[in-house]
């Protein structure tokens, strides 16, 4: 298929059709309204069904339904309504449900603003809701990716039996970009039949039934244990990264998810002529991690610098990747506001100089 | 050669209930399953387990279930039937969980006209928990979390929720029954079996209300609590059909003339 | 190379329209493109505008803070993006609705009059696509020929108003490229 200029919206809903997901159950909230008005027009011409439900709360728990039937199904919101969907993705985890989640990050916390932000790091990566459970955290830097990334996700969930997040920020969801659909893509995974889905009991195979409850206390342990062996699975095979720059000498090694590594490239560009060699790290998979990646890349480095819309909250991370061995420094924006490359630049510059303070060991 | 005339319905699992003694959950269960196997649809039918006494519901009943989070069985519901319009999807859930926190889903379900049932069993209390005060706890009515009695100046008045959702415009069909005694139970499961009806033949969203007992935290023995039921619940809670989705609103229906129940308004 | 610019003005005005189209150009010509538009409240009837990136390499940041143009279609455009022109910049001014000039020394500045030559076009629409031909002519980050096409495929569904908006681009890219040469 030819390249079309498209919203990160509408790639973000074109890209769960052409995964052959007819299902979307989503709330209003800004700034991501234009992928339930994607889907709302988009999917009647599949024949798929759109609902807009009375809430979060609701519209995820009607992903659970339409999950456990067997069904792609996929949902949309933005950081507060994250929150309010936190306790059905706790059960579709449990539940060890296949759905694909996008959060296009507002800034917050509470209501906050609408502008762009990575303020949910923490949310996405280390659970958000109650219990042992991990979702897999995919975060793009472009339209094209989050495109690529949506259809991956689908084949990803389903492998795993595990909800995925599409964690992006309002840049990605309002920009417009060239995106491509391949027509003849494969599922990254091979996918087998889902007789595990409540589809009606006619005696052929055990009773489907889609549950998070287990009142004893072993066979909660046991199917704990069997959830976290899925996610060591994840950890072994899904990790996704990629790196700028590394095959060269650098001084400093930036480390920077979704759009704000797309500003951090630019000062890279613009480092380089004034003579400032700086190499960068992308992490896609925010769960998994790429830990290992991030070590290696740091190795040439004198110094790490982490970018992010937030309070620094990767930086949790990248400490654990470098376990102390390299220095870390942190620029981040919050409220809404964007970091530009001028504003990374300097920052690089002033760590060459020595006049940037260390990220403290709290 | 004999006939039976009483089985156990297939739609039943043939295991021991939980339930606690005088409790109507295991009549209900067996008249929802009677009327699965009568339409001969249990093999499309899904069924979904609340959080409250009959979170293991999903145990006894021969058939695929969800277990749904807490007041969000008609969200699930939905979430099914629009997947998959084929399969037949019932809720069960009791008072605290359809009435109080999952109240907003309960309404929009019924009022984008899903085309489910929910099986609403009312006992006027939460059960599971312990005997807390539920939205459909009766004025005065004691409970563990109103020690002397509901207070309506605090707690407001019970809601009745087949009436509340029978004031939506979108066609349904909305009853109340209670299985206390058996000639309501007979009543009862005809109620039902018009829900599922409904749904089989693609028409709109069905909701049976139904009284129920729940001695263990009435505190009163299973006899007395059916006197009980019918005393004080009845007349708050009339009984009948409420609406039908061709438009014929009407009254209740009471079985009995209801009377004013003496500790209410 | 990369082009970027920011193109602002009222909402109405058409803006984030001729962005669009210019990206689109852009990537019709094979080339990298990105179209950021502003959004929040003020879309309202307030401000509206739209960065676009064009470059013969994947584009980085999609946000400028130092544009190498900006197409101020109002004065409170002019007033707020004026200060924020890279050194040796472009910034195109809409004198038909803005009386003043721009003080700055270091940049190059085209008054164009968009919104009077639209008027003298009988396209008084049209004043975007006067400043679109501006910018094209002054900075050549598209051919303006493929302009013309996407400005034939924009408006395919209402060809009574091709001609006068492809007038109003050329007469706009003549001024682009006048102020240039």
């Amino acid at each position: 298929m030819a390249k079309k200029l498209m919203k990160g919206s509408e790639a973000i809903g074109e890209a769960a059709v052409q995964a052959g997901c007819k299902l979307f159950y989503g709330y209003p909230i800004t700034p991501q309204n234009e992928i339930p008005e994607y889907m709302s027009h988009r999917l009647p011409q599949i024949g798929g069904t759109f609902v807009q439900a009375e809430s979060e709360v609701s519209a995820s728990n009607m992903l659970y339904g339409a999950a456990g039937s067997g069904e792609r199904v996929m949902t949309s919101s933005s950081s507060p309504g994250i929150s309010l969907m936190t306790e059905a993705i706790s059960y579709m985890a449990g539940s060890e449900l296949p759905v694909v989640l996008v959060n296009i990050m507002r800034a917050g916390p509470g209501l906050g603003g609408i502008l762009p932000s990575q303020a949910d790091y923490f949310q996405a990566t280390k659970g958000g809701g109650h219990g042992d459970y991990r979702l897999l955290v995919l975060a793009p830097w472009s339209v094209q990716e989050a495109a690529d990334l949506v259809q991956d996700g689908f084949d990803l969930a389903d492998h795993y039996r595990n909800p995925v997040m599409i964690l992006g920020d309002g840049l990605i969801g309002q920009m417009m970009e060239p995106v491509e659909f391949h027509k003849d893509r494969k599922p990254i995974k091979e996918l087998k039949e889902k007789i595990w889905a409540a589809t009606g009991y006619d005696g052929t195979r055990p009773r489907a039934i889609i549950n998070s409850l287990f009142l004893d206390p072993a066979t909660l342990e046991k199917h704990n244990h069997k959830l976290q062996a899925k996610y060591a699975e994840m950890t072994r095979d899904e990790i996704r990264y990629e790196t700028y720059g590394t095959d060269k000498d650098y001084d400093i090694l930036i480390v920077a998810y979704g759009t704000v590594a797309r500003v951090c490239s630019t000062a890279m560009e613009d480092l380089e002529a004034d003579g400032i060699k700086a190499a960068m790290i992308r992490p896609i998979s925010l769960f998994p991690f790429p830990y290992e990646a991030i070590r290696k890349a740091a190795d040439k480095a004198d110094a790490v610098l982490v970018v992010e819309l937030s309070a620094g909250q990767m930086i949790e991370d990248v400490r654990l990747a470098l376990e102390g061995n390299k220095p870390i420094h942190f620029h981040g924006r919050m409220g809404g506001m964007l970091a530009s490359p001028e504003e990374v630049m300097e920052k690089v510059k002033e760590i060459k100089a020595g006049k940037s303070q260390e990220v403290s060991h709290v | 050669m004999s006939e039976a005339v009483f089985k156990n319905p297939g739609s039943l699992a043939d295991v021991q209930t939980h339930y606690c003694p005088g409790c109507t959950h295991g009549v209900i269960h067996r008249m929802v399953a009677e009327i699965v196997d009568e339409l001969g649809v249990k093999e499309r039918t899904i069924g979904i387990a609340p959080v409250g006494c009959a979170v293991l519901a999903y145990n006894y009943f021969n058939l695929d279930f969800h277990e749904a989070s807490h007041g969000r069985a008609p969200a699930v519901a939905t979430g099914i039937k629009r997947a998959r319009p084929d399969l037949m999807v019932f809720a069960y859930q009791g008072d605290g969980d359809l009435a109080s926190i999952g109240a907003a889903e309960i309404v929009h379900c019924a009022n984008r006209g899903e085309k489910v049932t929910v099986v609403f069993v009312n006992n006027a209390i939460y059960g599971m928990t312990g005997g807390q005060m539920a939205p459909t706890t009766l004025p005065g009515q004691i409970a563990t979390t109103c020690p002397t009695g509901r207070d309506t100046d605090l707690a407001g008045f019970p809601i009745r929720i087949a009436e509340m959702l029978s004031t939506l415009r979108t066609p349904a069909f909305i009853a109340r029954a209670s299985v206390h005694k058996p000639i309501y139970a007979v009543h009862a499961k005809q109620m039902l079996r018009e829900a599922f009806t409904y749904q089989k033949d693609d028409r709109c969203f069905s909701l049976v209300e139904i009284l129920s007992t729940c001695p263990t935290n009435w505190g009163i023995p299973p006899a007395e609590s059916t006197e009980w039921l019918e005393k004080n619940m009845i007349p708050y809670y009339p009984l009948g059909v409420f609406k039908r989705p061709d438009g014929e609103d009407r009254a209740p229906l009471p079985i009995r003339p209801a009377r004013r129940p003496h500790h209410a308004e | 190379m990369q082009n970027d610019v920011i193109m602002a003005g009222f909402g109405g005005q058409g803006i984030l329209l001729i962005g669009k189209m210019l990206a689109y150009t852009g990537m019709q010509e094979g080339l990298e493109v990105s179209w950021m538009p502003s959004y929040g409240p003020e879309m309202r009837g307030g401000t509206a505008n739209c960065t676009v990136v064009i470059s013969d390499r994947p584009v980085g940041s999609p946000v400028i803070q130092s544009p190498r143009a900006v197409v101020a279609m109002n004065l409170p455009s002019l007033d707020k993006f004026e200060p924020m022109v890279r050194k040796g910049g472009l910034l195109l001014i809409n004198s038909s609705l803005i009386d003043r000039s721009s003080t700055r020394d270091d940049i190059r500045i085209l008054l164009v009059p968009a919104n009077d030559i639209a008027m003298e076009l009988k396209n008084p629409r049209g004043g975007n696509m006067v400043a679109l031909g501006a910018y094209v002519g002054s900075s050549h980050a598209v051919p303006i020929d493929a302009v013309e096409r996407v400005v034939r495929e924009t408006f395919s569904s209402k060809p009574q108003v091709i001609d006068a908006n492809i007038a109003a681009l050329h007469r706009g890219y003549e001024l682009g490229e006048q102020a240039v040469a």
